[in-house]
């Protein structure tokens, strides 16, 4: 096997650090802060791994190169398991997401009452692809499996918002509300 | 106020019954997930802001989820039961003033049968609520479930009171076995034998957990009850951990239900200052608490033996079962695992003991069960009923049957592990051994409702979608096989099907079903067995005749304008995104089909049916 090939994007152990989206020194300062916060509420120990994730991930709405090295590094615990949680778990994005993360649900229910055209409908309005984020980074459109909320559906969650019972229509003027 | 003994358990029952006044006016709004969607809040506001105007003592409660969550934000004006559905907040001061204070009905809040067109009062008497048992469910209309006080005055706690003084653990063990009480998750394992053999594994540490990482889409009542009812839940889980010997637990529960984290969270707190969580509960001697954890949104830790790896802080992979959790668990230690409507049963057994519980439901399957009733069906919401009722009076009696006239055609139960159960088997009685029996499994209760708008092998091919998506990846016939099944399906929707591709699927499910290391593999192939089992001829007309029924599989449909029809007004030139309609004034319109992205969008506005889907 030569050296190119260990490089694949299939495999987790190398090209890590490409794959997370970096930082900037200003940020690593202000990340540093909160971690200090998010961390002093935990015990150093493997169980605190994935609440810790959580709360990064909820602060900064992904979880950045600096943050998963610091995480490892403070619960010392080699980053590829770090790497391997981060990435396993739906909760988690090692991508930065918009001002307002919009949730689809793609549950059942809502499949059947037509979540595929909504999916659609968003995209084309944001001209942006399920699991993306806008260039002014103001919408991302997330594809979760369930929110649980199965007599509105279809419905979409923006920012901790419920919009139900959509049609394809409603989509637009739901959008302008958070522009 | 900490409670130190029993007795002071029992005096302060006493106290509140005699408090008790049936005749308390209360107004009860729902403030469940789905109904706080619909602004239930600001209705509860407005409520709070119009009660402080008058003097009468009115008990203003925010209570859980009602069930009936199609027609919310629900108010129900007790003692006298008066349903108001769809309830805004500008309508409060009139409910206030003429309801509250009078005793008038407002008649446009009222629920209206759409059989006969009349106008129901009471909350029980709608045929949503009349054909339900609701043991498990009914109080969420009562209590609020930030209150402690609300759960005992209900007689909460009382079980475990019972359970600390005056049982033996081989006691409550036996009565659960006695009850036939099984495992409300999915498998269905009677509850009773899981806890015996934790109880006598070996070790003096042990564990209890709570699985609430509701991941079935389209299943909401674990959701539900902890939201609603958390107290419910801690007391069973309590009675668990003293009969096993027990004295941690924890609650695993999905991050996106943040008000079920909440509310259990509070609860948490509140039973501690009451001595019913910590150490030496009511003064017994016995110790136990709990911690909630939150899961990471992996549908596969749902399976027991990855939840217990990632309470360790590890991805969710299961593993053999060749020791079973309840010797080996938790940090491999003895833990027992039971889903979040299993522990809610405990305290009812306990209280109303086995033979009363026994009663109950089918010669396999005992007491009630919730159903989340969604999809194409007119009263979406949480139904509880006896096991053994037949799926024809939970969908078109208690369900309402189909929206907009349309046909049913199947309904799917247990989420992606379940199956589609056509309109043939609709007066099988629901349990666990049926369902499993005819290709279906009952699952965590998830009921989806289908209509004839629906397309079998695009279910077939959103369950598999999602299950690709999940499978955790770490045995192959599971990560490969499942992958190899969506393949398929996928070029049978997109008009590619071959003439032995359902033979290739059924080989192919058979190797999945028997190879797969856990559950969430073994029953992986089911939506797709069972809609080849029940519906093979759609499969056929897929890949024969390359036309999809349901007009849903958008390779296979076409878009076109009955010129007969026609009106000429150009609606769907003006609606069309893609620029695939050419349309001039008093022209007759007509589709490109080359252009067309198939959205259906001309299909929907018009309304003369004068589009086409072919």
């Amino acid at each position: 096997m030569n050296s190119d090939m260990i490089k694949t994007d299939n495999c987790n152990c190398r090209g890590l650090e490409n794959r997370i989206s970096g930082t900037n020194d200003m940020q690593n300062t202000e990340d540093n802060h909160s971690l200090d916060d998010i961390f002093s509420k935990y015990r150093k120990s493997p169980e605190s791994l994935i609440p810790i994730l959580q709360e990064i991930q909820l602060e900064n709405s992904f979880l950045s190169e600096f943050s998963l090295k610091e995480t490892s590094a403070r619960l010392e615990i080699p980053l590829i398991q770090v790497y391997a949680v981060a990435t396993f778990y739906n909760a988690f994005s090692l991508k930065p997401k918009g001002k307002y993360n919009i949730q689809v649900c793609m549950g059942t229910a809502c499949h059947v009452r037509g979540a595929e055209e909504i999916v659609e409908e968003l995209e084309n309005i944001l001209n942006i692809k399920r699991g993306n984020t806008t260039d002014d980074c103001k919408f991302s459109i997330e594809t979760v499996n369930c929110v649980g909320a199965c007599a509105l559906g279809p419905v979409i969650v923006i920012n901790g918002n419920y919009h139900g019972h959509l049609t394809r229509e409603m989509i637009e003027p739901i959008l302008k509300e958070y522009v | 106020m900490k409670i130190k003994n029993v007795e002071e358990f029992k005096n302060l029952n006493k106290l509140y019954s005699k408090q008790n006044n049936c005749k308390q006016k209360m107004v009860a709004v729902c403030s469940g997930t789905g109904c706080r969607a619909g602004k239930a809040i600001n209705v509860f506001e407005a409520f709070k802001s119009e009660l402080m105007n008058y003097k009468e003592d009115i008990i203003l409660k925010e209570t859980g989820c009602h069930g009936f969550c199609e027609k919310g934000p629900l108010v129900v004006i007790r003692p006298d039961n008066i349903f108001y559905q769809q309830v805004n907040p500008e309508i409060v001061p009139e409910i206030v003033e003429k309801t509250i204070l009078k005793g008038e009905i407002i008649d446009s809040l009222l629920f209206k049968n759409p059989e006969n067109a009349e106008k129901i009062i009471e909350e029980n008497e709608i045929p949503f609520y009349k054909g339900q048992e609701r043991f498990i469910f009914g109080s969420n209309g009562y209590i609020d479930p930030k209150s402690i006080d609300d759960y005992i005055k209900i007689g909460g706690y009382s079980s475990l009171v019972k359970a600390l003084s005056e049982m033996t653990q081989e006691k409550i063990v036996d009565e659960i076995i006695e009850s036939g009480l099984r495992g409300r998750g999915g498998g269905g394992y009677p509850t009773g034998i899981k806890w015996k053999s934790c109880q006598k594994a070996e070790g003096n540490r042990k564990f209890i957990i709570c699985n609430a990482d509701e991941g079935d889409p389209g299943a909401y009542m674990d959701r539900s009850i902890l939201e609603g009812n958390p107290h419910s839940v801690l007391e069973g889980m309590i009675i668990g951990a003293y009969a096993i010997g027990s004295c941690e637990g924890y609650i695993y529960v999905r991050a996106e239900y943040p008000l079920a984290v909440e509310n259990i969270s509070i609860a948490i707190e509140s039973a501690r200052k009451y001595g019913l969580l910590g150490k030496n509960i009511l003064g017994t001697g016995f110790s136990f608490d709990i911690r909630i954890t939150k899961g990471g949104g992996a549908f596969v830790c749902g399976e027991s033996t990855a939840l217990m790896l990632s309470l360790e802080g590890k991805i969710g992979e299961p593993r053999f079962k060749h020791t079973h959790t309840a010797e080996s668990g938790l940090y491999n230690l003895p833990t027992n695992l039971n889903n979040v409507e299993t522990w809610a049963n405990i305290p009812l057994i306990i209280n109303k003991g086995s033979k009363w519980y026994r009663k109950i439901g089918t010669k396999g399957s005992k007491g009630t069960k919730l159903f989340s009733l969604v999809g194409k069906v007119m009263n979406t919401g949480l139904v509880e009923v006896p096991m053994g009722v037949t799926l024809r009076k939970i969908i078109f009696d208690i369900g309402g049957g189909i929206p907009d006239g349309k046909k049913f055609k199947a309904v799917q139960t247990g989420g992606p592990s379940g199956g589609c159960i056509p309109e043939e088997k609709l007066d099988m009685q629901v349990d666990f051994d049926e369902l499993t029996k005819i290709g279906s499994m009952m699952g965590s209760g998830g009921m989806i409702v289908m209509d004839e708008n629906t397309c079998m092998v695009n279910i077939a091919k959103y369950f598999l979608s999602f299950l690709v998506e999940e499978s955790c990846g770490k045995c192959t016939p599971c990560r490969e096989g499942i992958y190899q099944l969506y393949k398929i399906v996928n070029q049978i929707t997109e008009g590619k099907g071959k003439a032995d591709d359902i033979n290739k699927l059924e080989e192919l499910s058979e190797m999945i079903k028997d190879c797969s290391l856990c559950a969430l593999g073994k029953t992986a192939p089911n939506p797709v067995m069972s809609t080849i089992r029940y519906f093979r001829n759609e499969y056929e007309k897929h890949i024969l005749d390359k036309k999809c029924p349901a007009g849903v599989c958008k390779s296979l449909i076409e878009f076109k304008i009955d010129v007969k029809k026609c009106t000429k007004c150009g609606l769907c030139y003006k609606r069309c995104p893609s620029n695939s309609v050419i349309w001039e004034k008093k022209q007759i319109a007509e589709i490109i089909s080359d252009k067309c992205t198939k959205c259906g969008i001309c299909y929907n506005v018009c309304k003369f049916e004068a589009v086409i889907r072919d």
